[in-house]
């Protein structure tokens, strides 16, 4: 056990450590406070998809599961926190976005169970059942939820008690990239465990994976729970930015969007989800604001194209994208340290 | 009682007719086609178009709308579908939804985003009245065409010599392959089928599920249901996971209102964890 268990966490270690271009791309992040005042509503929507999008980068890339009803818990933890804050349950914002994390997480423990088992398309139908339930169960129980019209009235007490969200989405943004960041560095810390290194092996070889001795059930359990935690997160963190929740929280179109996103960025890295949304943001704002009405269409052909192309040759055309980035990323860091 | 029994056998019929192309091509392919509604819905346009704008009769409409999406289908199958095959479920499940996306746009932009109506003949509006229940004639001529069609299904797959390679090809590809079956024509040709009975499908049922874009978004989870219920491996399993649902749903609707759809995604999920493999399916089946 002592050497193989010393090589395990060694190589974990040189793996988790944070490159520069990591550092670079958060301090860059952060500074889009500064940079683009102006822009805080479409940044703060572009950061919560791109919390939702880690968190199906988290099932898919990591392990190999494909689901089209990410949005249930997207839904479920957006209600929740609306619902608690109108009543006046938890009023501390930062409280309660992590109880609805809580609670999706919960509802993706139960609903694991139906999802881990059978094949890819059994999978496909019971996560789409599952949110599309969770859809009608809202729809039906107007009274609470305000039916079709929306979850109103809710008001959300400043965070922390100190930071009151304002029209312009500035707290909302400052907010949301402060949640994002620590779901990112907790999913980190996830990925570069010995339980993530365990998932990779599991979505390699499911078999094998077993043969090996890793309980894969468990560790599938496990990490859809983890990854519902964080899809309802992002809910929570939508309908508290926004002080209102609607039916549209667990339609299908959120659920595939994503995927989109995720194929946009790259599945399998924690950063793909993160691109993704804003290259997604980038691509929905260019193309409604050229055909207001259609711009579903396009975003279609642009799946379409992508599946005829290859998801592999997009992911290389991107990554020649990144790699300029990266370069830049690394020019902008290195800068600072050799005038220090 | 029972006219809530005629009419869940009537929507279940509809069903089978709009979902069999699919059972066959992911049972065949291997492959998840969730763009099956964009047929069915281009079925249903092609009749509106054909009836209502150039005052093509009904019953004439029908068969016309069956051979424009088959015609669509197999060129689409050609084109864009064959290269799909091979890729991840992932793949297909991206590709598929993409065109379910622009088929939703595209309709849209010609037809505009209201609800469509079929102009139905005189003739076949109203009921009959037998041993006190009322039967609408437009749902006995659902029952009528649909039964003839699985009837028709059935003995082509059970007797031809289609048939016989088609099912060939879906136990072992690999295996029918090597006998010397063209397995891609025998699945451009079904492809090509399936889609064209999904239009013909759509076109019969604009009346009852209602036409508009989103057609293929608001039923795609019904096809998959019957398709996920019933298996893969036959034409009786989807068949009478049709009716099953047909039933379930008019009946879920009628009795328990508030409950709405509901019902149907329920009984789906208990089946799922009961028999992952479907309800009808051969326990031998890989």
């Amino acid at each position: 056990m002592g050497p193989v268990f010393d090589e395990v966490s060694a190589y974990l270690g040189r793996r988790s450590r944070w490159s520069p271009v990591e550092v670079a791309f958060w301090v860059f992040l952060f500074a889009t406070i500064w940079l683009f005042p102006g822009k805080y509503l479409i940044m703060k929507d572009t950061a919560i998809l791109a919390l939702f999008a880690l968190s199906l980068d988290l099932i898919l890339g990591y392990a190999g599961i494909i689901s089209l009803g990410q949005a249930a818990f997207f839904g479920v933890a957006g209600y929740f926190s609306g619902l608690v804050a109108k009543h006046g349950f938890i009023n501390e914002p930062v409280l309660a976005l992590f109880c609805s994390g809580l609670v999706a997480a919960a509802l993706g423990f139960v609903t694991s169970f139906l999802v881990l088992r059978g094949s890819d398309l059994t999978r496909l139908m019971v996560t789409l059942g599952v949110s599309l339930i969770l859809g009608e169960i809202a729809n039906r129980f107007s009274n609470l939820t305000g039916g079709a019209d929306g979850l109103q009235g809710v008001d959300i007490a400043p965070v922390l008690g100190l930071f009151r969200f304002d029209m312009y989405g500035h707290t909302g943004y400052i907010y949301c990239l402060i949640v994002l960041f620590i779901c990112f560095v907790v999913a980190r810390r996830v990925v570069y465990s010995p339980f993530g290194l365990s998932l990779r092996a599991l979505k390699g070889n499911t078999l094998r994976a077993s043969a090996i001795g890793i309980p894969v059930k468990r560790r599938l359990v496990g990490i859809y729970t983890f990854s519902a935690g964080i899809a309802g997160i992002a809910g929570g963190l939508l309908t508290q930015t926004t002080a209102f929740c609607s039916l549209d929280v667990f339609s299908f179109d959120r659920s595939a969007d994503l995927l989109l996103v995720l194929i946009i960025g790259g599945s399998g890295y924690l950063y793909g989800g993160l691109i993704g949304a804003v290259t997604y943001k980038f691509l929905q704002d260019w193309i409604s604001t050229l055909t207001p009405q259609y711009w579903q269409f396009w975003i279609g052909f642009v799946l379409v194209v992508i599946v005829l192309v290859g998801r592999e040759q997009v992911e290389e055309w991107t990554a020649a994208v990144r790699a300029w980035i990266v370069g830049l990323g690394g020019r902008f860091i290195a800068r600072p340290a050799t005038s220090a | 009682m029972l006219t809530i029994l005629f009419d869940g056998i009537a929507y279940g019929m509809l069903l089978f007719v709009l979902a069999c192309g699919l059972s066959v091509t992911l049972g065949l392919m291997n492959f998840i086609n969730l763009a099956h509604g964009a047929f069915a819905m281009a079925g249903g346009y092609c009749s509106v178009i054909l009836v209502n704008r150039l005052g093509v009769p009904f019953v004439l409409g029908l068969p016309i709308a069956f051979l424009v999406t088959a015609v669509i289908g197999g060129f689409l199958e050609r084109t864009l579908y064959i290269h799909v095959y091979r890729r991840s479920h992932l793949d297909q499940v991206l590709f598929t939804i993409g065109l379910v996306f622009m088929s939703v746009a595209a309709t849209d932009y010609v037809m505009g985003s209201s609800q469509q109506f079929v102009q139905i003949p005189e003739a076949l509006q109203g009921q009959f009245i037998v041993f006190g229940i009322g039967m609408s004639k437009y749902r006995l001529l659902i029952i009528l065409i649909c039964g003839l069609l699985t009837i028709g299904l059935q003995l082509t797959v059970a007797k031809t010599r289609f048939g016989s390679r088609l099912r060939a090809a879906v136990d072992d590809q690999r295996v029918a392959r090597g006998l010397g079956i063209n397995v891609g024509a025998v699945f451009a040709v079904t492809f090509a089928f399936g889609s064209g009975l999904a239009g013909l499908g759509g076109a019969l049922g604009a009346e009852i599920l209602g036409l508009d874009p989103t057609f293929p978004l608001k039923y795609m989870i019904y096809f998959l249901i019957v398709v996920t219920v019933g298996g893969t491996t036959s034409i009786t399993g989807p068949f009478l996971a049709s009716i099953l649902l047909g039933i379930a749903d008019v009946a879920g609707k009628y009795y328990v209102p508030t409950l709405g759809a509901f019902v149907i995604y329920t009984i789906m999920i208990v089946v799922l964890i009961w028999r992952p493999q479907g309800l009808f399916a051969r326990s031998a089946a890989r």
